[in-house]
């Protein structure tokens, strides 16, 4: 069995555990194929909806289950849905962000390069619980193999009759595009993937207006993440209350964690939300431990724009509430794991030269802020650290914060700050002693 | 002609699809990318011809963005990913190696036009690190001797 991606998965635990649902297939090299997906009981919820339910019903029923955004920001996805107006007379889009760039995430390109249908069944819910007959997915242009797959799938979904006029017999026409990206991280923010997808720079928008008002063409737009959406057909199949019993009180259903950095067994993860931190890192099934059996020295837990964990703080149970009562995020799920012989500002430095160069450049603070930060953040890695450079660092943090008109100026800074408050010492020594306490260099083996 | 038949059926396709024509540009410009390996003002005015959108709205959306190479670059582009998953992997390592290997250094295209050697920021491979992009292929969980056999593929294949 070959796959593209020879990504790890817990594929084999979500065959067997019935409130796994999002990786029971994605071992199954015929997956990918309508037929595979049909046989495993594929666009059966699709079916349903458009047979049986009312647009209003879908939305009620995604409201009860308690599914909340997966792309990082956590927003109910039927309460977004419920944001459309009933009575624009402009036509309404979905588009699902498969966009996956924020550092250390890597679940939505399993999701589209081994369960592609999936993926079209979710939007097509969505799309009609929104009254849209026109969507697009919006898939990130390095992703070659996935936007293949997903053109593949568009065709045999058109010939089987699941796209494209009077679906079923149903009178409900949908059609579906697939949009490729070039590169930019900022375009996983909804409002410049709605610029992009209407071939400008990808810049993001003053909201309000919101996109489910208006976005694409001007006209209300809905954007979800893969993973929310793939993650709609079996609420329809199975039903709200089962959705809504899987993970916590607050933060229901299962999420595919991406795990990466120092731990033996890196992968991508499907578990309840809820599910303990410290399993996940250490136990045999998932990562296995740390690399070299070292010392754990710290976790980002939502992907590159999330604030870090130090070890003391990983007895927690991944869902929104606990990363947030820890001062972090849960993001996009992106686990990174560092261990004893990483240095902390070398970590800041790759994460801020990360935000620098994908800043569109639109806002001021974030435009200039991230490019002081990072030349600041170079100076003290190469040893030339300076007196009261702490103290810039936490004051361009402060003028970036909450200053700019889309979310990536505080996915800069919050790292930076939560570094800075939980690992002060090493911040200082490397100043004092113009070097680091321990040297980042890592062979490939 | 720079375009292929192929490329510019494709682009006038896709235009079609689209409510308005300007959307096209960006699979226009992938299309074109994955054709011809890098976009100039040339190919700019070959999309704009094939999809019927002002030139200058083409090449306004193509310097924004990164992923496509704005002048020739060698035949097979080596894109490492520099970002901290793969970093805390050995991607510098990684770089090092490949610059070695090559005679280049990061940036640089060797003297047979063959290889273009840059580094690049996260590509969804963080759970297969350290890995590399080269043309439209991933190379994932990368080793020294993965890399030399992807090499000796490659300048066989040349």
């Amino acid at each position: 069995m070959s796959f593209y991606s020879p990504v790890r998965t817990n594929a084999a635990e979500a065959a067997s555990d019935e409130k796994l649902h999002l990786f029971t297939y994605v071992e199954d090299p015929e997956q990918h194929t309508v037929k595979r997906y049909e046989e495993h009981g594929g666009y059966t919820a699709w079916k349903k909806v458009l047979a049986d339910m009312k647009p209003e019903e879908v939305i009620e029923k995604v409201k009860n289950s308690g599914l909340r955004g997966r792309g990082g920001a956590g927003f109910p996805t039927g309460v977004k849905w419920g944001f459309v107006p009933k009575d624009s007379p402009k036509p309404r889009y979905l588009c699902c962000n498969a966009d996956e760039s924020e550092p250390g995430t890597c679940k939505d390109r399993v999701l589209m390069e081994r369960d592609p249908h999936g993926v079209i069944e979710g939007m097509a819910i969505g799309s009609y619980a929104i009254g849209c007959h026109l969507m697009f997915i919006y898939i990130r242009g390095e992703f070659g193999h996935c936007i293949d797959r997903m053109e593949q799938a568009r065709k045999e979904a058109y010939e089987a009759g699941h796209l494209g006029k009077n679906i079923y017999g149903s009178g409900y026409d949908l059609d579906l595009i697939i949009h490729t990206g070039g590169g930019a991280y900022i375009c996983g923010e909804e409002t410049a993937l709605l610029n992009s997808l209407e071939g400008e720079k990808g810049l993001s928008r003053i909201r309000p207006p919101f996109p489910a008002v208006e976005g694409l063409y001007a006209s209300p737009t809905i954007v979800n993440n893969v993973e929310s959406l793939a993650a709609v057909p079996h609420i329809i199949n199975r039903g709200a209350e089962w959705y809504k019993k899987l993970g916590t009180e607050k933060s229901a259903g299962t999420k595919i964690f991406s795990l990466s950095g120092h731990v033996k067994q890196p992968g991508n993860y499907e578990v309840e939300l809820g599910f303990s931190l410290k399993k996940l890192i250490y136990d045999e099934h998932y990562g296995g431990g740390i690399l070299g059996d070292k010392k754990l020295k710290g976790v980002i837990p939502g992907g590159a724009s999330t604030p870090f964990l130090t070890p003391d703080m990983i007895d927690i149970g991944l869902d929104y509430e606990s990363l947030v009562e820890q001062s972090s995020m849960l993001g996009s799920g992106a686990i990174i794991v560092f261990h004893e012989d990483t240095c902390i500002v070398w970590v800041i430095l790759k994460l801020i030269h990360f935000f620098r160069h994908e800043s569109c450049g639109k806002c001021t603070p974030c435009r200039e802020g991230t490019g002081w930060l990072e030349q600041i953040i170079r100076r003290i890695e190469a040893g030339e650290g300076r007196k009261g450079d702490l103290e810039t660092i936490e004051d361009l943090c402060g003028n970036i914060l909450g200053r700019t008109i889309c979310p990536l100026g505080d996915a800069a800074v919050m790292p930076i700050q939560s570094a800075l408050r939980l690992y002060r010492e090493e911040w200082e020594y490397h100043i004092e002693n113009k070097k680091c306490q321990v040297k980042s260099h890592y062979p490939f083996k | 002609m720079i375009l292929s038949e192929a490329s510019v059926k494709l682009m006038a396709e896709k235009a079609e699809q689209y409510p308005r024509r300007k959307s096209a540009i960006l699979p226009a410009l992938t299309i074109a990318y994955r054709q011809v390996g890098y976009l100039d003002d040339a190919v700019y005015k070959e999309i704009s011809r094939a999809i019927k959108v002002p030139y200058v709205e083409i090449a306004e959306a193509a310097t924004f963005y990164t992923m496509f190479p704005k002048k020739p670059v060698g035949k097979y582009l080596i894109q490492v990913c520099h970002n901290i998953s793969c970093a805390l992997m050995g991607a510098d390592s990684l770089i090092e190696y490949l610059e070695e290997k090559l005679g280049i250094e990061k940036g640089e295209t060797t003297p047979d036009k063959l290889f273009t050697l840059i580094s690049v920021e996260c590509l969804g491979s963080c759970a297969t690190a350290p890995m590399m992009q080269i043309n439209q292929d991933f190379y994932e969980n990368l080793t020294p001797e993965k890399v030399d056999q992807i090499l000796d593929e490659l300048r066989a294949k040349a």
